[in-house]
């Protein structure tokens, strides 16, 4: 039995000190009892000598420096994984909410992970099919990818996040796969439009959930998205399965790190945000990817909103520096009806060179690609000269880019949340679109691919 | 007797430990029972400052902690090329194999291979006088690089044994009789990582690094022995440049460090660079690199060490006499490493929560760069380059790091969103970018590459300069009010744009441009440029000459290989010509 400590000296927001103690380690995680019996958690951010210092993962409403006790229970926090999680929903903290029974664990691991040898990982190359034309075609989702979602308040990312998940396939394989969903801070409409999309596929079956909603405690968002990761390496690397890892909302999760800093009184990097949270943030991302020695995956598509549409905010920039790229929605582009509203110039996958050609989607893949973008780049160009100057003032091949580009966001961008394009389809879009322009301009499509495919 | 104390205090990577006051500052302490490895960074009192290289969740007050001694060292012999350490310079393939897939703590595998046994020819004799530096010996360790095992710094003497044969890297091959006793020497050798290797002579940096990429070529060209920074925004291509660089630089050897960043992009390179050959000597580029890599998701305080660990292998290399060249990618995270050391010691912070002496720790960093006489009785010249990436908040290069780092580099290749958005690669901005070599590297480049060289390239950057002017026209009152020359220089410009400065890294050609295909491609253009300038002249209209078929071949000859380019850039010449005079005479007409 540990040992029971009621010298609580502190609480201040998510904050408590301990005084007195003995035999505590660094990152321990232990009980909070309250008067009345209750049991809350919490863990060690920093001991000195005899003093240590925890943070809360529930609210402190109710604790009494006089009658709480504490426990330290001598090891960190831990999840009870088995295959009996899939079609379970659970709390920030991994405890059961569906109102079914306990997981009857086949073995417990610490939420924290290890980070990943990179001489052991398996370098992400499959194609993963996604049925959106903008990402198939021109931001490429491969297994073990982390592709984040940027998107802002009002945007409908959970609509295209929700569709990934559907239409997901690998082409011409039948293996296990999972969905791990990790909601941080969302509003109950937004999870249960999640529940109810993976339920009308029967996806719900193959799927495990911790929900944090936005009025549960905030500091508990900081556990949520490592319990969910710890049980997608489970699925992924101990039962060899595809796991796709949806988490929303990071802004969330990165405001509750700020308010456990702020508390904490450390020296606030940008906007106050905690000058490791460049590191927090990679340790969530970094566990995505594959690895020698297992057959599963990982890939991660992790939504943020950007506050006040701003790329430069901490949040998507940090984000954006341990991703493999992402995925912008565009309230310009949601405006004009766009669906999705993908704004495919600044969105980007890393990782779509080694998935992409010969063998694994199509050989003019990488070509058409560079040419649709390059395209639609000076079509916008040309648009924009259109407003303050008036369409006269453009060339002729200006004009014909104009009008490329036009067509490129109705037909190739907006298809809807409900189509399905395989990639032979995208692609041929993609064609259809670039025979809008003469020959000579497709100076990235070398000639092979003009005369089997441009001429067509 | 190494001083032994107790945890006092842990809060994430950094340790208090009292009992320490025989310790001295930046040793190599060992941790608990878990013998984590970490360093003295501050001392107050009895109670030493320390950070832990590991993740140190689970320790407590009372655990043990010993100091080792010495400070963070390096293993420095045959067996570094071709593996891939830690931040610390333990063998991620070794750990592999020992722990599994993901990192554990505690693991103990020594840098360089123990058991493996490497020919060790001998080049002195016995009775020789040697002294620092000096040759004793080879080892081939890999088809292209050839070690040579040097007396170690501090030691010179008379040879009074030497053996060529097999050894291991802790076998003694030679005892080198000195003032102070007999001194026995392995292959292997170590040296501390936060102190410069030591050389004879700095030189002036007048021999440029050819990298293949007519950018950096062309426009903005690094010395051998130079120090650039690639700053951009997340998505701007910083990791292709820095791996572009270490695929076809024309370096010896190629040290490169991912700092804090993608765990799939230190894969990259331990996948492809094995399949990829050196265009000088045939051999995989495997054979020439080392990889160091600290990852964002492993432990902080390894990454503030790793840019010294990979800078002093990459010392270690110069001073056998090779050329060096030096990735670091990102020293933003290098930088955040520090500021987050910084705040745990609560230290007063400067800008943005940097410590104060940031801007110093980096001057250090990029001044063991440079072209030098090695230490050691000859002339021997090596050189090492060093090009850090540079991750800025948003892109916007007024923060702290990419302003400490601008005040050092000479060469700054700016990389813009605006550009990557558009797809051309590589993103450098033609007209924000600079090298500081340029000058000096002109006798070079006139009498190695071309005499017109930079006559050549000067003209390129006034056109594009020239564009830049005029696009701010045609926002304004459109294309239609300029002129038929600066329409021409406008499409001049457009084709230096595209069919220039773009190149496409994962194109088989593309990838790899030599000094000569990078001279005819400028001249080519230009080429076109002044004969449609005088078929103008002559009467011709401006649309024809904008829209010559001629123009789609120029548009395609980065695709020519390097056999192929002397005899097309004739042929594409002479159609520029024959284009020009019939645009003329059908105008004529």
């Amino acid at each position: 039995m540990p040992r029971e400590y009621r010298t609580i000296q502190e609480v201040a927001g998510p904050l408590m000190l301990v005084k007195d103690v003995e035999n505590v380690k660094y990152d321990e995680l232990g009980e909070i009892e309250l008067p009345n019996g209750e049991i809350r958690r919490c863990k060690v951010l920093e001991i000195n000598g005899s003093n240590a210092l925890v943070q809360l993962f529930e609210n402190s409403a109710g604790i009494n420096l006089a009658e709480s006790k504490v426990r330290f229970i001598g090891r960190s926090m831990e999840l009870a994984v088995s295959d009996d999680m899939l079609s379970r929903v659970f709390d920030g903290l991994g405890r059961p909410k569906d109102g079914g029974p306990e997981i009857i664990p086949e073995k417990r691991l610490d939420v924290n992970g290890t980070p990943m040898n990179p001489a052991a990982r398996n370098y992400p190359s499959e194609f993963i099919q996604t049925g959106v034309s903008a990402i198939d075609g021109l931001n490429t989702l491969v297994r073990g990818q982390k592709l984040p979602i940027f998107s802002a308040s009002g945007l409908p990312h959970a609509n295209l996040a929700a569709q990934i998940a559907r239409q997901a396939t690998v082409l011409g394989k039948d293996e296990q796969f999972a969905v791990v969903f990790a909601a941080m801070g969302i509003t109950f409409e937004e999870s249960n439009y999640f529940i109810e999309s993976f339920k009308e596929t029967g996806a719900i079956d193959r799927t495990v959930m911790f929900v944090n909603l936005a009025n549960d405690p905030a500091v508990e968002r900081i556990a949520t998205p490592k319990m969910a990761l710890t049980a997608a390496e489970y699925l992924a690397f101990e039962k060899n399965m595809h796991v796709l890892v949806i988490m929303t909302d990071i802004t969330n999760y990165a405001d509750a790190l700020r308010e456990v800093s702020a508390a904490r009184k450390e020296v606030p990097g940008r906007r106050g945000y905690p000058g490791y949270m460049y590191t927090d943030l990679a340790t969530l991302y970094e566990r995505a990817g594959r690895k020698k020695g297992s057959d599963g995956s990982i890939t991660l598509i992790p939504i943020l909103t950007m506050p006040e549409d701003d790329k430069t905010h901490p949040i998507p920039d940090l984000t954006g520096y341990i991703t493999e790229g992402q995925v912008i929605l565009s309230r310009e582009l949601y405006r004009k009806g766009l669906m999705p509203p993908i704004d495919v110039l600044p969105s980007l996958s890393r990782l779509k060179d080694k998935g992409i050609g010969e063998g694994k989607t199509r050989a003019d893949h990488a070509n058409t690609m560079n040419q649709l973008f390059a395209a639609y780049a000076r079509g916008k160009e040309a648009k924009e000269l259109m407003v303050i100057l008036g369409e006269a003032a453009l060339t002729d091949i200006d004009k014909l880019y104009a009008r490329f580009a036009d067509e490129f966001e109705n037909k190739y961008v907006s298809q809807g949340y409900e189509t399905n394009r395989t990639i032979e389809e995208t692609l041929e879009i993609g064609w259809e679109l670039l025979r809008i322009l003469p020959r000579s301009e497709l100076k990235r499509i070398s000639d092979e691919y003009l005369d089997k495919y441009y001429e067509k | 007797m190494f001083s032994k104390g107790t945890i006092k205090k842990v809060a994430g990577p950094l340790v208090i430990a009292e009992g320490m006051r025989d310790a001295n500052m930046y040793d190599v302490v060992r941790v608990s029972k878990q013998r984590l490895i970490g360093e003295i960074i501050e001392i107050h009192g009895d109670q030493a400052s320390i950070q832990v290289y590991e993740e140190t969740s689970g320790l407590g007050p009372g655990e043990e902690v010993e100091s080792t001694g010495a400070p963070l060292s390096v293993e420095l012999g045959p067996g570094l090329i071709g593996s891939i350490f830690d931040g610390i310079q333990r063998p991620l393939e070794g750990i592999m194999k020992k722990a599994g897939s993901n990192l554990k703590r505690g693991v103990e595998v020594p840098a360089l291979d123990r058991g493996k046994k490497w020919q060790f020819s001998a080049t002195v004799k016995v009775g020789d006088k040697v002294s620092a530096g000096d040759e004793l010996g080879k080892v081939e360790e890999t088809s292209v690089v050839t070690q040579k095992i040097m007396v170690p710094n501090g030691v010179s003497g008379e040879i009074i044994e030497i053996n060529s044969g097999e050894f291991s890297v802790e076998e003694t091959v030679a005892v080198i009789k000195t003032a102070k006793g007999e001194e026995k020497i392995t292959l292997m050798q170590k040296w501390p990582v936060r102190i410069g290797r030591p050389y004879k002579e700095k030189l002036s940096p007048d021999i440029p690094l050819v990298t293949g990429q007519r950018v950096i070529d062309t426009m903005f060209p690094i010395a051998k022995g130079g120090v650039a920074a690639v700053p951009g925004p997340f998505g701007s291509g910083k990791t292709v440049v820095q791996h572009q660089l270490a695929k076809w630089a024309a370096a010896d050897i190629i040290v490169y460090i991912g700092c804090g960043e993608r765990g799939n992009e230190m894969t990259d390179v331990l996948n492809e660079f094995p399949e990829l050959k050196d265009p000088k000597t045939g051999s995989s580029l495997m054979e020439r690199t080392v990889l160091i890599a600290n990852t964002s998701d492993m432990p902080v305080a390894a990454r503030e060490a790793s840019i010294y660990t990979g800078i002093t292998i990459a010392e270690y290399f110069r001073d056998m006499g090779y050329t060096v060249a030096l990735m670091a990618d990102s020293t933003s995270r290098w930088a955040e490493a520090l500021r987050e050391m910084s705040g745990r010691l609560e230290e007063m912070p400067g800008e943005e929560g940097y410590p104060a002496y940031l801007g110093s720790r980096l001057a250090q960093f990029y001044e063991r760069a440079g072209r030098v006489i090695v230490n050691g009785s000859g002339k021997t010249e090596g050189a090492l380059s060093v090009i850090g990436a540079v991750s800025p908040p948003g892109g916007d290069i007024s923060e702290p790091v990419s302003q400490a780092t601008l005040r050092i580099v000479k060469v700054f290749w700016g990389l813009d969103s605006s550009l990557a958005y558009k797809r051309h690669f590589p993103a450098i901005n033609w007209l924000t970018s600079y090298s500081l070599y340029t000058d000096m590297l002109s006798g070079w480049f006139s009498k190695n590459a071309a005499d017109d060289w930079m006559e050549y390239r000067q003209k390129l950057m006034n056109m594009l300069q020239e564009e830049s002017e005029l696009e701010e026209i045609v926002k304004l009152v459109g294309m239609d009010a300029l002129s038929a020359p600066d329409r021409l220089k406008l499409e001049t410009a457009r084709s230096i744009r595209e069919d220039f400065l773009h190149q496409n890294a994962f194109h088989e050609v593309d990838t790899y441009t030599s000094l000569n295909k990078q001279y005819l491609m400028m001249k080519l253009i230009m080429s076109y440029y002044d004969k449609a300038s005088e078929g103008l002249e002559k009467g011709a209209s401006v649309e024809k000459l904008v829209g010559l078929p001629v123009r789609e071949q120029i548009g395609r000859f980065k695709y020519y290989t390097e056999d192929e380019v002397n005899a097309e850039a004739q042929r594409i010449d002479k159609q520029i010509s024959a284009e020009v005079d019939e645009a003329v005479k059908t105008t004529e007409d």
